[in-house]
């Protein structure tokens, strides 16, 4: 499957927009990105191993964190993950 | 230094205007090289703050996939971000910048005032992570329209 990366992760992942993994769920997806690209990790989780509260990580159109089974989550070759940090603000 | 046409930059302080009193926001689709954010496409967003869209905004995290998507096929990045900031400085405010996290992108900001788009400025996002992140202060070119020749 395609994991999408965002512009300013691109750096720690060889410059490329999207990485292709073979896993049979997120968890294992995400995984297996950090695993291609140590430098990611740092940028993705907190010291305590939890994906960083402003990342999001999206199956296809489904936000990871609500779906029942969150990194569990079954995925196939078809679907994608993409990586998406939030934006927010205000004066 | 960002890059954009009079167009666009009209088009995203417009938005600012037609929002007032509350803040607006989208996404700037383009492409980056040599420390050059170039826009090609500003794409509205939804606030998704209504609970205090006067001085907050927020973009859903599925808007910006689609909308990240939509620029993929289209062979352009997200290259930055805009926002409004109602009755307030074109300045980054401390929210905006603890929920900065698109390093690398330009954050436009325009004051509208009693309705009225006045200053647009622009920061980058520099650093490489979360501890050494700083907004730095980016000049705005905007490329002005040429009328046709017969």
């Amino acid at each position: 499957m395609k994991i999408f990366i965002p512009t300013p992760l691109r750096v720690y992942a060889d410059k490329q927009d999207a990485v292709q993994v073979n896993a049979q769920t997120v968890e294992e997806a995400l995984s297996a990105l950090t695993s291609q690209h140590p430098d990611l990790k740092k940028h993705l989780y907190s010291d305590e191993g939890k994906l960083r509260a402003f990342v999001n990580v999206y199956l296809n159109d489904e936000d990871v964190r609500y779906l029942p089974e969150k990194e569990a989550t079954s995925v196939t070759e078809a679907d994608s993950l993409s990586i998406i940090p939030s934006i927010a603000g205000g004066c | 230094m960002l890059k954009l046409s009079e167009t666009i930059y009209i088009a995203l302080r417009t938005h600012g205007e037609e929002t007032y009193p509350h803040e607006c926001c989208g996404v700037l689709l383009g492409r980056s090289h040599e420390g050059v954010n170039e826009v090609e496409d500003a794409v509205r967003a939804g606030n998704t703050r209504t609970d205090s869209a006067h001085n907050r905004y927020h973009i859903a995290p599925q808007e910006l996939v689609r909308i990240q998507r939509q620029g993929r096929e289209r062979g352009l990045d997200i290259v930055g971000f805009y926002h409004s900031h109602p009755d307030h400085p074109a300045q980054w405010s401390k929210t905006d910048f603890a929920e900065a996290h698109w390093l690398g992108c330009s954050y436009v900001i325009t004051t509208v005032a009693n309705g009225v788009a006045q200053q647009t400025n622009s920061f980058l996002l520099t650093g490489t992570s979360e501890d050494d992140k700083s907004f730095q202060d980016e000049t705005i070119q905007v490329e002005e329209l040429v009328a046709g020749r017969c």
